[in-house]
C-alpha cells in the first residue's frame, strides 16, 4: 500500500501553506507515513484551525511517499473540514496516491475507534454467573465420573478389549519417571520435620519421640497427600494436555467415527496406570520420609538406626498403612479422571489446551484436599465408634 | 455412473442444524447414490462440515434423519451406530492420525477391533492399503514424521482399513500445495473406480471438484440451505442462480455497495 519512490525522495515531509484571501493552500512535499503521521497531521490541523476560512486545497504533486495510514489520516482532515462547511480538495494526486485513496472504506472515517464494550455486570450477576459456571462444572465432572465406572466395570467383564500397552506406558511415565522426585520430596520432608520437631522436642528431653512424629504424619497424612499434589501437577496436567491436543487435532472426533469409545480407549489407561502406580509411590514417599528423619536422627539425636526404626515402627498401624494406600488410590483416582475430564473439554485451538490444563492441576489438588478432609472426618468417627482399634 | 445412480446409500432427509438460535441450515434433503462421489460445496460459513459432522454421526441436528439402509442413524441405538460406523471411513481435514502411534499401528486399530484376523493377515491388509495410497515402506514412521499429504494419505489408508461402503472426506485438499493435492484426486479416482466405493467430500478446490465429482450440491449461507445440485460442469455452464455462478467460475458476486471504498 505505498507508493515507490519514483525520483530521490527526501526522508523528511515539508509543509508549505500559502494564503490567497480566504483561500488556504497546502503544499505536501516528501514522505508522508505512519512514521510522521502525528507530525503532519497536528500541522495541517493547526494550521486549518489558525483563522476563518473559505476553502482548503491540499496539492499532492510533490508528494513521493504516502501510506494507507497517512492517506486515511488526510481524508479524515477533508472531512472534518468539510463538516466545518469549508470546501476541501485534494488534489495533484498520482496513480498510485489514488490507488491507495480507493481502498479507504468509508467505516473507518464514520466508526469511533475500537473500544472494548463496556459490560454493566453488578457483583450479584458475577457471582450468579460463576456459581452456575461452578455447578455446570461440578455436574459435568459428575457425569465424566459415571462415564468413567460404566467403562471400567465393562472393561473388567471384557478385559481382553483393555489397552494393556497403553496402561505399562503410562505406569512408566506416572509412576517410574516421577520416582525420583517422589522420593526426593518425600526425604526432605523427612529431614526438615525431624529437625523441626527435635528443635521443640529437645526442651522436653522428648527426642525419643521424633521417630514416631515423622513416621505417624508421613504416613497418615503428608505420604498420600504429598504424591497425589505431585502427581497431579506431573501426570494430571499431561493427561488433560495430551488429550485436549488431541481434540483439537480431531483424533478424538476419528475415535467416534471409528466406533471407538474415546473415555474407553483414552481415559481408561490413564485411571488404572495411576490408581495402581499411586498407592505405590506413596510407600516410597513414606519410606524417604522415614529415611530422612533417620539421618536426622542418627546424626543429630544420637539414636542408632534400629532405635530409630523401632520407634518409628512402634506408632504405625497395618491400618494406618492400608487406609494411607487406599488415599492414595482415591486421590489418584480423582487426580486421573479430572485431568481426562479438562482434556476432553478442550474445543479449540493451543488456548484451550493451556486454560484446561491449568484448571486440571488446580481442580486436582482442590479434590484431593476435599476427599483428605473427607477420609478425616471418616477415619475420626470410625476410631470414635471402636469400628477398628487401632 | 449412470448404472450406479439408482440405488441410494444414504439419504438425509428434512435435516435442519442449528448452534442455540443461529440456524446453519433448514430442511437439508437428498440422497447419496452407490458408487458416486458427492461433492458438497459452498462458501466458508456455510454448514457443510456441520452436514458432514452429522452424516458421520458425529454431531446431532436440530431435526431430520439421516438413513442408512433404512436406519436413521441419528436416532440410532449405540449398537447400530456402531455398526453404521463399520461401514463408513472418514478422512479428516488434518489426517487425524493417532499421534502416539505408528503409521502401522493407526491403520491397524480398526482391523484389530472389528476383526479376528492374526497379526499376520492384518499385517497384510496394513501392506496392501498403504501400496495403495502410494506410502509403501513407511509402516513405521510416525506420524510427526511425515508431510500433510502424506498424513492425508495415511488418513485414507486407515479409513479404508475395513473396506467401509461409504467414505468421508473433510476438506480434501484444503491447506496442500497444487501437485499433492492432484495426487489426492487422482487417488479418489482410483479408489472409486476400482473399488466401487461411495465417497462424500466437502471441499471448495475447484479444480478438484471438476475432476473427481459425479454431483456436487451446494449449500449457501444466505439461504441457509442447498441451493444447487446437479453435475459440476453443468452447473458451472448453466447455472442461473448468481451465487452457484459466482462459485463455479470463480468470481465475486456483482457489488453495488457504493460505501465500500472512498474514491477521492
Amino acid at each position: 500500500m505505498t507508493t515507490q519512490p519514483q525520483k530521490e525522495c527526501p526522508e523528511s515531509h515539508r509543509i508549505s501553506y500559502k494564503r490567497e484571501d480566504l483561500n488556504l493552500l497546502i503544499y505536501l512535499s516528501g514522505e508522508f507515513g505512519l512514521k510522521n503521521l502525528t507530525a503532519f497531521r497536528n500541522d495541517i490541523k493547526r494550521e486549518i484551525s489558525r483563522q476563518k476560512l473559505s476553502s482548503v486545497t491540499i496539492d499532492f504533486s510533490e508528494v513521493c511517499y504516502l501510506d494507507s495510514a497517512a492517506a486515511l489520516t488526510l481524508v479524515q482532515i477533508e472531512k472534518d473540514t468539510l463538516a466545518q462547511n469549508i470546501p476541501c480538495r485534494l488534489v495533484n494526486l498520482n496513480d498510485e496516491a489514488k490507488g491507495i485513496f480507493s481502498v479507504i472504506h468509508e467505516d473507518a472515517l464514520d466508526h469511533l475507534p475500537f473500544k472494548p464494550e463496556k459490560t454493566h455486570e453488578g457483583l450479584i450477576h458475577k457471582i450468579g454467573q460463576t456459581s452456575s459456571y461452578l455447578a455446570h462444572d461440578f455436574v459435568n465432572f459428575i457425569t465424566f465420573i459415571g462415564e468413567l465406572v460404566v467403562a471400567i466395570l465393562y472393561i473388567i467383564r471384557h478385559p481382553k478389549i483393555l489397552r494393556w500397552k497403553d496402561v505399562l506406558f503410562y505406569i512408566q511415565r506416572a509412576g517410574v519417571d516421577g520416582l525420583p522426585i517422589v522420593a526426593l520430596i518425600g526425604l526432605l520432608m523427612g529431614l526438615i520435620m525431624a529437625f523441626m520437631s527435635y528443635l521443640q522436642f529437645k526442651q522436653f528431653g522428648a527426642n525419643i519421640y521424633v521417630p514416631a512424629l515423622v513416621s505417624f504424619a508421613m504416613i497418615k497424612e503428608l505420604g498420600p497427600l504429598m504424591t497425589a499434589i505431585l502427581v497431579a501437577g506431573r501426570s494430571g496436567s499431561a493427561f488433560a494436555a495430551e488429550i485436549g491436543t488431541m481434540v483439537v487435532n480431531e483424533e478424538v472426533d476419528a475415535l467416534h467415527t471409528m466406533g471407538f469409545d474415546p473415555i474407553s480407549f483414552l481415559a481408561v489407561p490413564k485411571v488404572l496406570a495411576t490408581v495402581i502406580v499411586v498407592p505405590i509411590l506413596t510407600i516410597y514417599a513414606d519410606l524417604s520420609g522415614i529415611l530422612g528423619g533417620m539421618i536426622i536422627g542418627v546424626t543429630s539425636l544420637d539414636l542408632t538406626v534400629t532405635t530409630y526404626v523401632t520407634q518409628s515402627l512402634k506408632t504405625i498401624h497395618v491400618f494406618d498403612i492400608v487406609t494411607s494406600l487406599i488415599k492414595a488410590a482415591v486421590f489418584a483416582g480423582l487426580i486421573s479422571a479430572i485431568g481426562c475430564q479438562r482434556g476432553f473439554q478442550v474445543r479449540s485451538g493451543a488456548q484451550d489446551v493451556g486454560k484446561f490444563t491449568t484448571s486440571a492441576v488446580v481442580a486436582a489438588i482442590f479434590l484431593i484436599v476435599v476427599a483428605d478432609s473427607i477420609f478425616a472426618i471418616m477415619l475420626y468417627y470410625m476410631n470414635k465408634s471402636n469400628i477398628l482399634s487401632i | 455412473m449412470e448404472r450406479l445412480e439408482k440405488e441410494p446409500v444414504l439419504e438425509v432427509k428434512n435435516l435442519t442444524a442449528r448452534f442455540g438460535d443461529n440456524i446453519v441450515f433448514e430442511d437439508v434433503s437428498f440422497k447419496v447414490y452407490k458408487g458416486e462421489v458427492l461433492v458438497i460445496v459452498g462458501i466458508s460459513g456455510c454448514g457443510k462440515s456441520t452436514l458432514l459432522r452429522i452424516m458421520i454421526g458425529l454431531q446431532k441436528p436440530f431435526s431430520g434423519q439421516v438413513l442408512y439402509q433404512g436406519t436413521d442413524i441419528i436416532h440410532a441405538r449405540e449398537e447400530d451406530l456402531n455398526r453404521y460406523r463399520q461401514n463408513i471411513g472418514v478422512l479428516f481435514q488434518s489426517g487425524a492420525l493417532f499421534s502416539s502411534m505408528t503409521i502401522k499401528e493407526n491403520i491397524a486399530l480398526p482391523l484389530q477391533e472389528y476383526t479376528d484376523l492374526d497379526p499376520d493377515a492384518i499385517e497384510n491388509i496394513i501392506k496392501m492399503k498403504l501400496g495403495m495410497v502410494n506410502l509403501a515402506g513407511y509402516e513405521n514412521h510416525n506420524p510427526s514424521e511425515l508431510s500433510g499429504g502424506m498424513k492425508k494419505r495415511a488418513g485414507i489408508a486407515r479409513a479404508m482399513a475395513l473396506d467401509p461402503r461409504v467414505l468421508f472426506f473433510d476438506e480434501l485438499s484444503a491447506g496442500l500445495d497444487p501437485v499433492t493435492a492432484a495426487e489426492l484426486d487422482d487417488l479418489i479416482i482410483k479408489t472409486n473406480e476400482a473399488l466401487g466405493t461411495t465417497m462424500v467430500i466437502v471441499t471448495h478446490e475447484l479444480e478438484s471438484i471438476y475432476k473427481i465429482a459425479h454431483r456436487v450440491l451446494m449449500l449457501d449461507k444466505e439461504a441457509k440451505g442447498m441451493i444447487a445440485e446437479g453435475k459440476p460442469l453443468e452447473l458451472k455452464e448453466r447455472a442461473t442462480d448468481p451465487r452457484v455462478k459466482s462459485f463455479f467460475l470463480r468470481q465475486l458476486p456483482d457489488q453495488h455497495d457504493e460505501k465500500r471504498f472512498y474514491v477521492s
